[in-house]
């Protein structure tokens, strides 16, 4: 099998047919604060964060779950790669714990302060080299990360790679491995559609795709026991003018707190009389012609 | 030469990067906590003070610092093959030959960026028998519309659809191109902005222009919510940014309008495309409709379990509305992620909005902050949601909320 690049380039072909594996997944995770709720000072204007613990993406959970189940079903293998500070090392420990095979730990001072174009790019090149080792078939990532909300990275590293971009996934509905073909039911805003697609193909996936499994006994141990390999800047070919913040097209300008809203009517005796106050607030409802008086 | 090094409070330090990005001499790092500086390196020169936007960073001989700002400034000028970069355009988003509404409110936003640059505006319409759409994109406010008109981009695919777009860009060179946040949108955006190497912002909810650089001042709600960043993209072009729909005002259609069609051909082949859609399903919405719905009541984490959803049905119930929650609630399991209304859920502009126990972290506030009339019912009376809110009751919901059901079963029978 041939491994092409976005340029058409043969990257490597596969035919060691001994070490072939049926289905090999890779999924992409992100170590993400456990809430949408990190806030502001407002006096200091510095972000609260003390006592927020770090999970694994929930929409990358999906992504793994997707990659179990083609393990299972093909008896194939999963590979983990996450890009962050050393201790994302927990999110990898957690994904082999599920059933996954392999961890990779992206993890370099130098990649510090990429933005989404900049971590396609580190996250693409380290793929290159897993694909030089052994044939991929499928990347997974969750739709978004729920800490930047941005969507971008995956598309960015399918663009990178020149596979099939498959985003907001909600049904694997088949995987034909002889074929070299999927067919998937994708999110559209009216409604979904059904793609078929040649592999290698990267997926972008929703809450909606599999119910995620529960770790056995013994995959909590071998996970929690796991060596996870760690790639630096040094184990990747890069071109330094395209990771960091020196290599990241956007920039923050300027970050504050919302502006101050102005704030309504506070209908009084909410506590001490909550009948009265929402007959009050029926009132004005009614009264300012937001509900129609029948 | 100064032997001076920048001083650093690192309690102020939020770790935005800004300026170890500005710094000229490459003398900070951020490594997973408050800025570095390497003393060694360090010129004093005060671009970092000057970017810092929470004052972590001084240096003791302000006047000196001031001076090589003000030079420093002035050297902020657009790369001159960046300079060749001009016209704003919409990405104009069709479904079967049904247009995306956020695509017509793009091109409303788009237009007072137009007319701020001095610019022309264009939509870029890519399907088949699309001519039709591209009439309308005039109508919409469009001067100029780019029609590639094939049967192989007559359904969205990213890769006929990034290539096309692509061409179009390094043919015309637009500096600014905006895209509805829609699944469409965010496949296509993410793949051309990778594909230029150029910066992508998502789900922006303000739009400024720059006049002196052209930079697109690009605001949203960042670091998880409950702050708002402006993102430039300082040394690329085009600038790309998705919104998503409803965050930007419907501009009046006018039939009269005149513009200009160009189409395009692009070459390419069927055969060489790896994707095929073999369905479009249009899905009878049996949850929310919370897009189109005029009164909202929405739930959130104070409804402490699932049952207690049965309380904001019951007031949807009576007032014909539709029920809508928090993240926090969608998060919780209570009730499924169509109802969720905010940044990552719907964004809604309705007449009445009824939040719940909701206390309105910022990336629900952008979601619903639209809405003509705001009630807010929560027991703290320091929720943010007050800050948005028409009319808020400071009370115990299980109290007010069936109280508030009951007055409407009376008022309208």
């Amino acid at each position: 099998m041939n491994i092409i690049d976005s340029n058409g380039k043969l990257i490597t072909t596969i035919c060691k047919i001994e070490e072939m594996i049926s289905v090999h997944s890779v999924v992409c995770v992100k170590q993400v604060p456990d809430t949408s709720e990190v806030g502001i000072d407002p006096e200091t204007n510095t972000i609260i964060r003390e006592g927020v613990p770090s999970i694994i993406n929930p929409y990358d959970l999906h992504g793994i779950e997707a990659a179990l189940h083609l393990k299972d079903e093909f008896d194939g293998k999963v590979t983990i790669l996450t890009m962050g500070p050393p201790q994302a090392e927990a999110a990898i420990k957690r994904a082999l714990s599920f059933g996954a095979d392999r961890g990779i730990l992206l993890s370099d001072r130098a990649f510090a302060g990429s933005d989404t174009l900049a971590t396609s790019y580190i996250i693409t090149q380290a793929l290159k080299r897993i694909i030089d080792e052994e044939r991929v078939d499928i990347i997974f990532c969750g739709k978004q990360a729920i800490d930047g909300d941005t969507a971008q990275v995956g598309p960015g590293i399918a663009a990178r790679l020149g596979w099939n971009q498959l985003t907001y996934v909600v049904g694997i509905n088949e995987v034909n491995i002889d074929n070299n073909e999927v067919r998937i039911s994708r999110k559209l805003e009216s409604g979904k559609e059904i793609i078929k697609a040649e592999l290698p193909a990267l997926l972008t996936v929703v809450k909606g795709l599999n119910e995620i499994r529960y770790a056995s006994l013994p995959d909590m141990i071998r996970g929690a026991r796991a060596e996870i390999e760690v790639w630096g800047e040094g184990d990747l070919e890069l071109d330094e003018s395209k990771i960091g913040l020196s290599g990241s097209p956007t920039q923050v300008g300027r970050i504050f707190p919302p502006p101050e809203r102005e704030g309504g009517e506070i209908i009084p005796g909410g506590k001490e009389d909550p009948k009265g106050a929402a007959r009050v607030l029926a009132e004005k409802l009614i009264g300012k012609e937001v509900i129609p008086n029948k | 030469m100064s032997n001076q090094v920048v001083e650093i409070f690192e309690d102020k330090c939020i770790e935005c990067g800004l300026c170890v990005q500005a710094c000229p001499a490459n003398a900070l790092t951020l490594e997973g906590g408050p800025v570095q500086v390497n003393a060694d390196k360090c010129a004093a020169n005060g671009e970092c003070v000057e970017v810092c936007p929470t004052e972590a960073l001084a240096l003791d001989n302000e006047e000196d610092a001031d001076d090589k700002v003000t030079e420093a400034k002035t050297k902020e000028e657009l790369p001159t093959e960046l300079q060749d970069y001009k016209g704003v355009w919409v990405f104009i988003e069709q479904v079967r030959n049904e247009v995306a509404p956020v695509s017509w409110e793009l091109l409303g936003e788009g237009k007072r960026l137009a007319e701020d640059l001095g610019v022309e505006l264009t939509g870029v319409v890519l399907g088949f028998d699309a001519r039709d759409i591209a009439y309308e994109a005039i109508s919409y406010g469009a001067d100029k519309v780019y029609l590639i008109d094939d049967p192989v981009v007559k359904n969205y695919r990213t890769q006929p659809y990034t290539q096309a777009f692509i061409q179009l860009v390094e043919k015309y060179k637009p500096e600014i191109i905006l895209l509805g946040a829609t699944t469409v949108g965010r496949d296509l955006a993410g793949a051309v902005a990778t594909k230029l190497e150029t910066g992508l912002t998502a789900d922006c909810t303000v739009l400024e222009v720059d006049h002196a650089t052209r930079h697109l001042q690009q605001t949203r709600p960042a670091f998880g919510g409950n702050i708002m960043a402006t993102i430039l993209c300082k040394k690329h072009r085009p600038q790309m940014a998705t919104v998503r729909p409803r965050v930007m005002e419907m501009p009046k259609r006018d039939n009269n309008r005149k513009g200009e069609i160009i189409e395009e051909n692009i070459e390419l082949d069927e055969s060489k495309i790896k994707t095929k859609v073999l369905k479009i399903i249009e899905e009878a919405k049996k949850a929310a409709y919370l897009d189109k719905a005029d009164i909202i009541v929405a739930g959130g984490r104070g409804l402490g379990e699932e049952k207690n959803f049965k309380l904001i049905e019951d007031l949807a119930n009576i007032l014909g509305g539709t029920v809508g929650a928090s993240r926090a609630a969608v998060d919780a399991g209570w009730i499924s992620v169509e109802h969720q209304v905010g940044q990552t859920g719907v964004t809604v502009r309705p007449k009445l909005y009824i939040a719940v126990g909701i206390s309105g972290a910022i990336q629900h506030l952008v979601g619903m902050e639209r809405s003509d009339t705001i009630v807010a019912i929560n027991n703290d009376p320091e929720a943010p949601i007050f800050d948005v809110a028409t009319y808020g009751v400071v009370g115990d919901l299980f109290k007010v909320l069936p109280a508030l059901t009951e007055e409407f079963r009376k008022a309208l029978g």
